[in-house]
């Protein structure tokens, strides 16, 4: 089957549910399986049709349940593999990310976030489940996510979200919401020779001493899949390097934990993302992600215009939290105005690094996102 | 580890250095393994292609101890997780073991439309009647006023009847054992490997300790003799008909038909809409 | 499948019997007794020595008495019995 047909490089003029969908196929995915919800229906209903142009499958599951586990098993046989879903789904999701986070699975989930609680608002926007990407799970555990403001994004941080997939065998969430996953802008597709695709380590070993959660110098396995002959186990529970359980061991469990944890956290350097916009000199700071940024922005232009020293710290990822960065603005800027479409949740993680500076938190929810004014109005009054 | 385990003639198909199992003695599950592997023994399946998957439960264990690939998934979603293993990898033979609350209870919609698609996994359910790792609650498939731990005064739910809810799903072959019948079983799970689309066999098994000793079948050989007396071979009867009580039960293959798998009717498509996708391309 | 056959075959002088090794790998058995209970030709019984996992595991009464059938080693939940044939020239695993 051959993997290299059109891409469509080019500019398109597309949505981005289907931007993230081609993001997906150009980063190599070849298995999808979700369920249709609203607002990430399109990015089903696109793969069904383009996976198998590719010689990829689509397969629509009973549930959001079935969906994740069926995602964990197709990265198993060796394929990129995601699913899309927003919040309800999510929720059913959950156990089963801890499943791939315990086996390395690597795998992308997008959540393209509506209002919530329960079936709440099927087809508007929140940024309500961001907290819920990072603790959403039982047990301790770290994972990667990554935040679009347009549909240029929606395509570039698909593809980057399986890079970092691979990289370090976890699942990856893509936190959209419904506006950026259905307005449509123009998107540019590079070719597939202009886009840095990158691939799990395969073991270098014969399966005889092959041990499946052994890490490499990185805290990364390679990983072996169904079908090479390397006869190996892999579960939920607590296990060795050989991948057996191992339950009862208190120093297996606290080494495999903080092995775990520590494959993102000792990367973060290399992981976290942000967009540093005028923040040079910035006394106030807005910190927005989303498609809120795209009003902070505009937001930040006009205070400038007014003569206010303001600037955009816009994190790409949103997991592992860019407290760095954060931090480091706190000691020069005077506020922060964090506007968000929830009730508080990444509100409380820049307080937490920004310690004296005090910060501004804007929550609007319900249907439209902050105008450019009423952050422009929070900074005024910030100063 | 005991090196012994070596001499067993079918200790290659095993992960010895995981033995002894974890299961009590008299318990049924290491029978099932017993039978899968003389089973892949005859077949001299290709240990390179065998996925065991397994749920949660003591069968579920099982996974563990093959020595082939194997995934040991959450509770219930093992037939979800293998949908994607064999949809990936249509050549992969895929073998779910695993125990009637896993696969009929939390688990029930996976295997309904598994069934449905006729995708070709081959499920061995392990039905001990409770939920055995869990110290003994009810299941789907506790017999009525049986004894567990959450129906201390009897159990006022009716059971299922998994061969009538496998038939009924669409699944293709269809059987029913004990573990005493350990020669059918294994010619069972010989055949239903060399079928392509959705196999299930149940094998009813004792759990002594925890489902037998509160029902008045203190010992593994208790229930053994149990079936002994009561199990009677009906294949191709009625599978709505295919009874378990205190007196009959019913056992033997009620489905054995042909119908394309999901994941041939599934790549042929997928590749027919690649070719004609790459005729445009070029 | 063998069918059980009730009265003894009228060539059975003529047709050896098989002559059975039967292996026990003690440590495995966890004392279930269904290979003791279900041999046909009763050749096991309970042995008074305990194992590694503190239960008496089987021992042969009369190994001229078993036909091979290997009941014994399909039943066994812990691997922990099996036969094999003496056929002077060369054995084979049953």
């Amino acid at each position: 089957m051959n993997t290299k047909r059109g891409l469509l490089p080019g500019a398109h003029f597309l949505n981005g549910d289907i931007a993230c969908a081609e993001g997906a196929v150009a980063a190599g995915c070849r298995f999808f399986a979700g369920y249709p919800i609203t607002p990430a229906t399109e990015i089903a209903e696109h793969l069904s049709e383009r996976m198998p142009e590719f010689g990829g499958i689509y397969v629509q599951m009973e549930d959001e349940i079935a969906s994740m586990a069926a995602v964990i098993g197709a990265s198993y046989s060796g394929l990129k593999s995601m699913t899309a879903t927003s919040g309800p789904g999510f929720s059913l999701m959950q156990e089963n990310i801890g499943l791939a986070v315990m086996t390395e699975t690597p795998c992308v989930i997008v959540d393209i976030m509506r209002g919530g609680p329960s079936t709440g608002q099927p087809t508007l926007p929140s940024q309500q489940d961001v907290m819920q990407a990072r603790w959403g799970s039982h047990g301790d555990y770290e994972i990667i996510a990554l935040s679009p403001c347009s549909v240029q994004e929606m395509f570039t941080l698909t593809v980057e979200a399986f890079n970092l997939a691979e990289m370090y065998r976890v699942p990856v969430m893509l936190m959209g919401d419904e506006i950026v996953g259905h307005m449509w802008e123009k998107v540019l597709i590079p070719s597939a020779d202009r886009l840095s695709i990158v691939n799990r380590k395969k073991p270098k070993v014969s399966p005889e001493e092959y041990l499946p959660f052994k890490p490499d110098a990185d805290l990364v396995p390679p990983m072996a899949c169904f079908g090479e002959g390397y006869h190996f186990h892999a579960t939920g529970l607590t296990h060795n390097e050989h991948g057996y359980p191992q339950t009862q061991s208190a120093e297996t469990q606290f080494k495999l934990v903080h092995r775990l944890c520590d494959k993102i956290l000792k990367n973060v350097d290399k992981i976290i993302k942000v967009e540093e916009t005028m923040l040079d000199d910035a006394e106030v700071v807005v910190f927005a992600y989303g498609i809120v940024a795209r009003s902070a922005l505009s937001a930040v232009r006009k205070a400038r215009a007014e003569g206010i020293k303001a600037g955009l710290l816009r994190p790409i990822t949103l997991w592992p939290f860019p407290e760095k960065q954060v931090a480091k603005m706190a000691k020069q800027a005077k506020a922060f105005v964090v506007p968000e479409m929830n009730c508080g949740q990444l509100v409380h993680e820049v307080e937490r690094w920004t310690k004296e500076t005090p910060v501004t938190f804007l929550s609007k929810f319900g249907e439209e996102p902050h105008t450019p004014l009423e952050i422009l109005e929070a900074i005024r009054r910030s100063r | 580890m005991d090196k012994e385990i070596l001499e067993h003639p079918l200790s290659k198909y095993l992960r010895t250095d995981m033995m002894p199992n974890i299961w009590c003695p008299g318990c049924g599950n290491g029978i099932v393994l017993n039978c899968f592997v003389h089973a892949l023994d005859e077949l001299k399946a290709d240990l390179n292609k065998l996925v065991v998957i397994s749920g949660i439960g003591c069968i579920g264990r099982t996974a563990g101890y093959t020595n082939t690939d194997s995934f040991h998934t959450t509770h219930g979603r093992s037939i979800a997780f293998a949908t994607g293993v064999k949809l990936a990898n249509p050549e992969l033979d895929i073998v779910i073991v695993s125990g009637d609350g896993d696969l009929f209870a939390i688990g029930g919609n996976h295997f309904i439309h598994a069934a449905r698609r006729n995708i070709g996994l081959k499920v061995i359910c392990v039905n001990n009647f409770n939920y055995g790792m869990t110290g003994g609650q009810l299941g789907p498939t506790t017999p009525l006023d049986a004894v567990t731990t959450t129906s201390p005064y009897g159990n006022s739910e009716h059971p299922f009847n998994l061969v009538h809810l496998a038939a009924a799903s669409g699944a293709i072959y269809v059987a029913r054992w004990t573990t005493l019948h350990v020669r059918r079983l294994t010619q069972s799970i010989k055949k239903m490997m060399q079928k392509e689309g959705f196999c299930f066999i149940e094998v009813i098994s004792p759990c002594p300790e925890v489902f037998g000793r509160r029902n008045k079948l203190k010992s593994g050989m208790d229930m053994m003799e149990m079936f002994k007396k009561v199990a009677v071979v009906e294949s191709f009867s009625d599978p709505a008909r295919a009874d378990i009580t205190p007196d009959k039960i019913v056992v033997g293959e009620f489905v054995d038909i042909e119908k394309m798998s999901y994941e041939k009717l599934f790549h042929e498509k997928i590749a027919q809409i690649n070719e004609r996708a790459m005729e445009k391309v070029s | 499948m063998p069918e059980r056959i009730k009265h003894k075959p009228l060539d059975s002088d003529k047709v050896p019997q098989p002559k059975a090794e039967i292996h026990i790998i003690k440590n495995q058995c966890k004392g279930c007794g269904y290979c003791i209970s279900f041999c046909p030709k009763k050749v096991l019984e309970e042995s008074e020595e305990i194992n590694a996992r503190g239960v008496h595991p089987p021992k042969v009464v009369d190994e001229g008495q078993c036909i091979v059938c290997s009941f014994c080693s399909a039943v066994c939940p812990d691997f922990a019995i099996f036969v094999t044939e003496r056929k002077g020239k060369e054995e084979s695993k049953a």
